[in-house]
């Protein structure tokens, strides 16, 4: 059966669609090094429409209104700019409220979009730019150290990584958090409190990567002005011991969180870079493989959710679960040296 | 002779869901359609896969491990049509409920005439109400356009104006629409389904033919004010969410051509399969039909002149589990457990699982959580489906009207692990009344049925004859007013050969008397204390009943079902429950 797979990895090749969700303006171009935060393209639209009456105000049919107006589409127009123009004794107008661009100009009203507002694309990553997808983005590639989570509250960031995890079960609160660690990626274990990431956003820092987040906390997360990355899940859960090992040995290292929300239908997810130099480019990883005898996985489901093991073999044909539920399963030799049964559906590969 | 036994078609039947893709193979055996076997793989919709063409070769995989029959060629294409050498199907039908729910806008003239109706169609599919245009919105008109355009509709469904009615006002928001479709990116434009006054047909054309993502023209939902007619909209819109699927998921034209164009939407087909069997079976009281799934879970009523079809993604059990809670409380959930949990326990499973959809209950434990969520998102499912029950205006709203046979469907009702927990799950979420047989569709045939009869009109009747179903027996649920203990009916069930078995029943609990599948029993039934076991109140009296896997089961636990307030006394009465069914 095909396995999904979650990468954590030390070493990797690391290539990033990232495009805007309309046309917009791409700023790199090939062979260029980016940073997380450069704004690689950039969009521009209207934060509203304006809709202009014209036939209504002066009283008259649409087709004399169509007459009366003085703009045409495209044009742009600063506030008070006479949209259109009745004579008559005493001439009356209707004026732009706002400046702004026409949409449309006909069947007596006009369309005018105004409060321009900009789509910002971040890079997420430090890296290369490979292909340039024209109006729309880049492909970016770059080598290092890849940690991907589950959840993420939409921010992207990059800073040197505090640890504050001295086990993989730790909770971080806010008396853990002091100013020696502003501007810092925070590497902290599970947050069960608003207070904790209230006072990360104040000091502030650049970053949170977490094992585990409070479902309560979720929209608070949301607001929050700086990334959230989640890697093993919402709930009270320890950070898996691949993870845990990866960053905690990689403290004090330059670490992009790049929160994006997590799409199940573009593959966008919340991940870790932390970007090192090396001769060479390492594979690319798959996102997903066969599960085999020996493979290193993570369980998605209880009873031994966010534990890591390794595949001790494949029984043939459907096992009968504790749960009385019959499945494909696997015989999985946890860390601690325990063996269990665990439906293929609740394992994820780690690699 | 029927032209589908002369052609002797065997029929590969494809339900790609959002957890599980199914492979089901239906063919010609002595004469008569039969289900033969069916596979399944986990649905590859999502990431990482995201194409769901691997997921499908997978379950038709397993269904060739066991039927032995080669279905997929060395190349990994399907062998059509069947070969001489017994390789290969016929033809090939599809449902899809994966993907995500379609965002919509439904745009009327009245909210509780045009806007009610097309709410009422976007609920027979997977739609997600993003923003409601109506006569009565206070919004300036460049607000409504923003508000169209910042919810990125997938869908627009118009309705509005009796055929011969109201134009003015339609086309002035038609208009609106027009113009928010136009201010949308091409690639982002909804599709748009126009279900309103016939009369303006062409002018929906000019106003919306080159702006809409696609423009469908459908009969009027509410051709007068007093006839709703969904029945040909919901095809146009069956369809339109195919082809807005096919957008989004990679492999789905593939399968549409292996299909031949034979592709619904999982819950159209469900409910096209209850309108036909209600037709057949001439139901009066209803037949009801609950499916639930990873992205939904679909409730279908047929009668014998309408069909209420309802679809709710908010209740399925999959990535929308997160906003479960939205549509109840912690505590609604935690009434159907035999476990001790802390609320935080619950909450945190919902959200895990959100995650990962497609995971299964491994412990004991586990699989209760998953049970008591499921029972909550049906009974949350059918309770909203009940508003729109035609009936008795008078009839009590907590108190399901009575019906006359109830089929469930789904991963969480069929997965086999025992059917006396099935019935229980359909008891409690449901609450049936009266006398009526259940029918297990353990296979989730029902949908894929509902699609093959596009093809072959005689496979699903043939298909529900042959026992495709497993029939558990017959409910006689009791409404008493009595409390914990007293005795509310006495019942006697007599066999064909003359014996007989007797039952003092109590309320708040349930009675099961053993009558086998294919076998049928007089029972007799004396209420107590005026209870109602489906004669009327207090009134006695002998009925025939058929036979099923659990046989006679007679509910007393009240209706609504009545629960101990001391939380451990309900815990205990909940594993006694569970006990009695086998469970």
């Amino acid at each position: 059966m095909l396995a999904p797979v979650l990468h954590i990895l030390p070493l990797t090749s690391i290539v990033r669609e990232r495009v805007l969700p309309m046309a917009g303006k791409v700023n790199v171009n090939v062979n260029q090094k980016v940073s997380p935060t450069d704004v690689i393209a950039e969009a521009r639209f209207a934060r509203e429409h304006v809709l202009l009456d014209v036939a209504r105000t002066f009283g008259v049919t649409t087709k004399a209104a169509d007459k009366l107006i003085k703009v045409k589409e495209g044009d742009r127009l600063a506030e008070s700019a006479i949209v259109a123009e009745a004579g008559g004794i005493i001439p009356r107008t209707v004026k732009a409220p706002r400046a702004g661009r026409v949409m449309v100009a006909g069947g007596g009203q006009v369309l005018m979009e105004v409060g321009d507002a900009r789509i910002e694309l971040k890079a997420g990553l430090s890296g290369t730019v490979i292909r340039v997808i024209p109006d729309r983005g880049a492909l970016i590639r770059t080598t290092g150290a890849l940690i991907q989570g589950v959840w993420g509250n939409g921010r992207v960031e990059s800073g040197v990584m505090a640890s504050l995890l001295e086990k993989p079960d730790e909770v971080l609160t806010a008396d853990r958090l002091d100013v020696s660690m502003r501007g810092s990626v925070i590497l902290g274990g599970h947050v069960r409190d608003l207070e904790t990431l209230k006072v990360a956003g104040e000091m502030p820092v650049r970053g949170l990567i977490l094992s585990s987040l409070n479902p309560a906390l979720l929209q608070p997360a949301m607001q929050m002005r700086y990334p959230i990355l989640v890697l093993d899940g919402l709930g009270a859960m320890p950070m898996n011991s691949v993870a845990y090992k990866l960053l905690t040995t990689n403290a004090k290292r330059e670490v992009t969180v790049n929160a994006e929300f997590s799409d199940r239908y573009t593959n966008g997810r919340p991940e870790a870079i932390i970007p090192l130099n090396v001769p060479g480019e390492p594979d690319e990883p798959n996102d997903y493989e066969m599960f085999s005898v020996g493979r290193q996985v993570r369980m998605r489901r209880a009873p031994h959710v966010g534990m890591i093991g390794s595949i001790a073999s494949l029984p043939a044909g459907l096992m009968k679960l504790d749960s009385g539920l019959r499945a494909l399963a696997a015989e999985v030799k946890l860390e601690n040296g325990a063996s269990v049964l665990v439906p293929l559906v609740n394992l994820e590969v780690v690699g | 002779m029927p032209t589908s036994l002369v052609q002797n078609e065997s029929i590969l039947a494809i339900e790609v869901g959002a957890a599980v893709t199914r492979a089901v193979l239906f063919d010609v055996v002595e004469g008569q359609y039969r289900f033969v076997a069916s596979g399944q793989a986990p649905s590859t919709a999502e990431a990482p896969f995201m194409d769901i063409g691997i997921g499908i070769r997978e379950a038709v995989s397993s269904l060739q491990n066991v039927t032995g029959v080669t279905l997929l060629g060395k190349d990994r294409n399907l062998i059509a049509p069947s070969q001489a050498d017994g390789s290969g199907v016929d033809a090939v039908v599809a449902t899809i409920s994966a993907g995500p729910a379609m965002r919509t806008v439904i745009v009327g003239l009245l909210s509780d005439v045009s806007v009610q109706s097309a709410r009422h169609l976007a609920e027979t599919t997977y739609t997600r109400v993003v923003d409601t245009l109506d006569l009565s919105d206070q919004r300036k008109p460049e607000q409504q356009l923003d508000g169209i355009v910042r919810s990125r509709p997938d869908l627009v469904i118009l309705a509005g104006g009796t055929n011969d009615g109201a134009s003015r006002s339609m086309l002035k928001i038609l208009e609106s629409v027009g113009l928010a479709c136009y201010l949308m990116p091409a690639d982002k434009r909804p599709m748009v389904l126009y279900a309103g006054n016939e009369k303006l047909e062409a002018d929906v054309q000019e106003l919306l033919g080159s702006y809409a993502g696609q423009l469908k023209i459908s009969h009027n939902i509410r051709p007068s004010l007093d006839v709703e007619d969904l029945g040909p909209a919901s095809a146009e819109l069956a369809s339109l969410v195919v082809n807005l699927r096919q957008r989004h998921l990679k492999g789905l034209e593939e399968l549409n051509t292996w299909a031949g164009g034979n592709i619904l939407p999982t819950t159209y087909a469900q409910g096209r399969m209850i309108r036909y069997l209600s037709r057949l079976y001439e139901s009066t009281r209803g037949l009801l039909s609950v499916n639930i799934g990873a992205s939904a879970t679909s409730v279908a009523v047929g009668f014998a002149d309408k069909t209420i079809l309802k679809t709710y993604p908010e209740f399925g059990l999959g990535e929308s589990l997160s906003g479960l809670l939205q549509y109840t409380d912690v505590e609604s959930i935690m009434r159907w457990l035999p476990l001790d949990i802390a609320p935080n326990t619950l909450r945190e499973y919902l959200y895990q699982k959100s995650l990962y959809p497609a995971t299964l209950p491994a412990t004991t434990d586990d699989y209760a959580i998953a049970q008591a969520i499921s029972r909550q998102a049906m009974f949350l499912a059918v309770r909203s489906a009940q508003k729109d029950f035609p009936g008795n205006p008078y009839a009590p709203k907590d108190v399901m009207p009575p019906l006359d046979l109830i089929i469930a469907g789904g991963g969480a009702v069929g997965d086999g692990l025992s059917l006396g927990q099935g019935l229980l799950m359909l008891l409690d979420a449901v609450q049936p009344v009266g006398i009526l047989p259940i029918l297990i569709d353990q296979n989730n045939l029902l949908p894929l049925l509902g699609v093959a009869a596009a093809r072959n009109n005689y496979l699903p009747v043939q298909v529900i004859d042959s026992g495709a179903f497993i029939g558990l027996g017959t409910v006689v649920s009791v409404v008493a007013s009595a409390n914990y203990g007293d005795q509310i009916l006495r019942a006697k069930l007599t066999y064909s050969d003359g014996t007989d078995v007797r039952a003092d029943v109590k309320f708040g609990g349930l009675e099961i008397l053993p009558l086998p599948s294919g076998q049928s029993a007089r029972l007799s039934l004396q209420p107590l204390q005026r209870a109602d076991a489906g004669l009327g109140p207090g009134r006695s009296g002998t009925v025939t009943v058929t036979g099923g896997a659990m046989g006679v089961v007679i509910d007393a636990r009240g209706r609504p079902l009545q629960f101990p307030s001391d939380p451990v006394r309900r815990r205990e009465l909940i594993k006694k429950w569970h006990y009695t069914v086998g469970g």
